[in-house]
């Protein structure tokens, strides 16, 4: 079985600009188009967040799919699911806008859609091979990979540092 | 070839898409690939949302409507791309003034003889810019009244007691009175950059539609800093005559000492042409067949105009000139310089050579010009080009075998001299005669750049196909020209495969009682970008003679493919002028629905001129062609 990809954040590259942002409401757009997507009604949402942690860190935080997810568990409804690739989805049709899911996720991440009175939220942009946020990022801050590749390239990283921080 | 649709995407232009498979195999960096490196652009830039103007930023305005709603200094999205679209066109009135006042200096310094490499090459418009500037000619030295006209000149720059006269004097009656009541008269060119840099600060002007509005007035004041330039640049130079020559990367020659003169100041490049002449011998010594130079954007298109040079490309491919390997020099001015000229060039053995103190690349040869000692830093530049040669003449070239026949020099004075010829008393009636019979629809000016996010040309050929088919005469400056002619737009043997029937006759009729064996060419070159002031001129004169106001006139202008902002101020004075004025490329604005609406519709109850903002060149034709219609039911015309 192959190695599902999960998005990741670089924390150290972040410069906060919010491109992802952007890209993410333009791909959850009818037009998947900037200049038509900001006058669309209801406007589009973005599911991915930056936040700052004083004094200049950003991290961009979004949905993490949890395997275990909490979300997925306390939802009453049922609306909410995995997909084979391991996406968690809201199923609008079901969703009942309790907003229980909003109260366990550990992260923060889910929203309400104040049009449709459903929870919205990162659906990993299922016509994309890339995710628009990952995409869109400036500064490969955002990565989408495996969790193989992604803690390769940590432990390159690190074990980098260990050579050249004895001096050898 | 695998790359040809790729290729074609990139560029229209076939020596161009030749070229960039030339660059990909030598992995040489190309603006399209830095331009595929950079996407997805950052959407609030796109949408005009970001501020940079104080400390406490920048700020970002989200334009799907999430908070944050202003920035930090509780600025709006209208103001905020309000401020953002007036800086664009004060940097670019800055740049064409900039322009106009390096010609100014220039010929003060003639009259007051310090230098000997200038002169007044064209008396007639010396006098009549003179005598529409109210200074004394009559039985008065050239000299003296050239010492008048410069410093009337320098004077436009500065806040004084009479408007800037160099916009004041060139419009129709109807329009001064039109900027005088919305209060769009320039007080001085400088005074309105400085103002828009001032009202655009931190804790300024907070209201969208008065700072609007103070752009148009720095885009007034852009047109007297264009206007100025090509009058000055006439006078010293001569003003264009028509000229038989030839475009594309075509004109290189293999064997010659190929030089490109690359930028917008003919006050260099004029005197490159000259000397060149003069050391045919060196080139000759070092061993080849002569000099050869061609050039590259409104560098190229003012020597094009006044001495035939050929030009080699335009804007976005004018890495891929020296792609050919077969440039020894690359001088430039200033303005549409990529820096990467440097890269390429340093990869196929091309010297790049900048002369201006503000246009300074790392990497290249800069020569310090100076007026004072113009001809002798002529000489130098192609003393380094010769050099070059010698260096450079065992190793290949591969110059793409494509060149088309031009026919550019439409100034307006020769647009009225070939007139005239139809009608000695009355030039103008002819033109007028035809736009009413219908056999003129309309005119269009084409003017700017060529953006890479557009496949290179695209956006001129189409729409310019649909407008001559609907026999819409068509006139370009700029790089529009230079898509145009190297697409053979400017080619007469073409009249009749582009032209429809009427302008087709109009085309042949003039070029018959003008001896030319043949019709006009289908698109008129009017010259470099300060010339779209040539266009001004040209509707000014049909205006007055219609007794009427540049907005009732059946003329639409098209930024099709624009790049600098220098086309958002041209855009600016076309839109002051009274002109619907299309631009091909999203311009910063969509963040704000007010500026929007204000920049494409509002302003037409103001000044009678538009913006139609359309990304689609079909469509784009389609809503010229309609304006044209509008203005012509408008003048009681069928």
């Amino acid at each position: 079985m192959s190695q599902p990809k999960e998005i990741f954040v670089r924390l150290d590259r972040c410069v906060g600009c919010h491109t992802c942002k952007i890209a993410c409401s333009v791909e959850h757009s009818k037009s998947k188009n900037l200049f038509e997507a900001i006058s669309e009604q209801p406007a589009p949402k973005n599911r991915v967040y930056v936040e700052w942690v004083p004094p200049d860190r950003k991290v961009p935080v979004l949905c993490r799919h949890c395997e275990d997810a909490p979300c997925m568990h306390a939802c009453i409804s049922g609306a909410i699911s995995r997909t084979e690739e391991g996406v968690i989805i809201t199923n609008s049709d079901k969703c009942i806008g309790c907003w229980t899911c909003v109260m366990v996720c550990p992260y923060g991440v889910i929203g309400r859609h104040l049009e449709t009175r459903k929870a919205y939220r990162c659906d990993r942009c299922p016509d994309l091979q890339v995710p628009a946020c990952v995409d869109s990022c400036p500064t490969q801050a955002l990565v989408y990979r495996t969790v193989e590749g992604f803690s390769g390239d940590v432990r390159q990283d690190a074990a980098r540092e260990m050579i050249s921080g004895k001096g050898n | 070839m695998s790359d040809g649709k790729e290729n074609s995407k990139k560029s229209t232009d076939p020596a161009v898409q030749e070229m960039i498979s030339k660059a990909k195999d030598m992995d040489v960096t190309t603006v399209w690939d830095r331009y595929d490196a950079m996407t997805p652009q950052c959407g609030f830039g796109e949408t005009g949302l970001c501020c940079r103007h104080c400390l406490q930023g920048p700020c970002r305005i989200n334009p799907f409507g999430d908070e944050p709603k202003t920035g930090i200094c509780g600025a709006s999205a209208d103001v905020m791309v309000a401020r953002g679209i007036d800086r664009a066109i004060a940097a670019g009135t800055a740049a064409h003034s900039g322009h106009a006042r390096h010609l100014a200096h220039a010929m003060l310094k003639m009259a007051e003889g310090k230098t000997r490499d200038y002169m007044v090459k064209d008396v007639e418009k010396l006098k009549a810019v003179a005598a529409r500037l109210n200074i004394p000619v009559e039985g008065r030295k050239e000299n003296d009244i050239a010492l008048d006209v410069a410093k009337a000149a320098l004077a436009d720059f500065h806040e004084k007691d009479t408007p800037v006269l160099w916009a004041a004097t060139v419009v129709t009656p109807g329009r001064v009175k039109v900027l005088t009541d919305l209060g769009l008269v320039p007080k001085g060119i400088d005074h309105e950059v400085s103002e828009i840099m001032h009202r655009t600060l931190y804790g300024v002007d907070a209201d969208a539609v008065n700072l609007l509005l103070g752009g148009l007035r720095c885009g007034v004041a852009d047109l007297a800093g264009c206007y100025m330039g090509t009058d000055l640049a006439d006078i010293l130079f001569g003003t264009p005559k028509p000229v038989v020559t030839e475009a594309n990367m075509g004109v290189i020659k293999a064997g010659a000492v190929n030089i490109a003169v690359h930028g917008h100041n003919p006050v260099l490049s004029d005197l490159i042409v000259s000397v060149a002449r003069d050391m045919e011998k060196e080139a000759k010594a070092a061993g080849a067949s002569g000099i050869n130079l061609v050039g590259i954007c409104c560098t190229g298109n003012e020597v094009m105009m006044r001495h035939g040079i050929p030009a080699c490309t335009h804007s976005v491919s004018q890495e891929m000139a020296i792609m050919t390997g077969a440039l020894d020099a690359m001088v430039v001015d200033y303005q549409c310089i990529m820096p990467s000229l440097v890269n390429v060039a340093e990869c196929m053995g091309t010297t790049v050579v900048t002369t201006m103190d503000i246009c300074k690349i790392s990497g290249a040869t800069h020569v310090d010009f100076s007026e004072e000692a113009a001809s002798e830093k002529a000489r130098e530049v192609i003393g380094i080009a010769i050099k070059n040669f010698s260096n450079r003449a065992k190793r290949p070239v591969d110059i793409p075998d494509v060149k088309t026949p031009v026919v550019a020099g439409f100034s307006v004075e020769a647009i009225v001299a070939a007139l005239s010829r139809l009608d000695a008393k009355d030039p103008l009636k002819p033109l007028i005669d035809n736009i009413k019979a219908g056999n003129i629809r309309g005119v269009c000016l084409f003017a700017g750049c060529n953006n890479v996010k557009v496949p290179q040309d695209r956006n001129f050929t189409v729409i310019a196909r649909k407008l001559l088919k609907k026999n819409v005469l068509v006139v370009a400056t700029g790089c529009g020209a230079g898509a145009l002619m190297r697409h053979g737009f400017m080619n007469p043997a073409n009249v009749d495969e582009l032209c429809g029937d009427g302008l087709k006759a109009v085309l042949t009729a003039i070029g018959e009682a003008n001896n030319l064996g043949g019709p006009l060419p289908p698109v008129l070159h009017m010259g470099s970008c300060v010339d779209n002031s040539r266009a001004v001129a040209l509707c000014v004169a049909v205006a007055n003679y219609l007794g009427v106001d540049t907005d009732k006139l059946p003329v639409v202008a098209s930024a099709a493919e624009a790049v600098s902002e220098k086309a958002v101020s041209i855009g600016a004075y076309a839109v002051a002028a009274g002109l619907p004025t299309h631009v091909g490329v999203m311009l910063p604005v969509l963040g704000s629905p007010l500026v929007t609406q204000v920049l494409t519709e509002k302003v037409k109850d103001l000044t009678g001129g538009y913006f139609i903002v359309d990304l689609d060149p079909d469509s784009s034709a389609d809503k010229l062609l309609d304006a044209i219609d509008a203005r012509r039911a408008g003048l009681g015309l069928s």
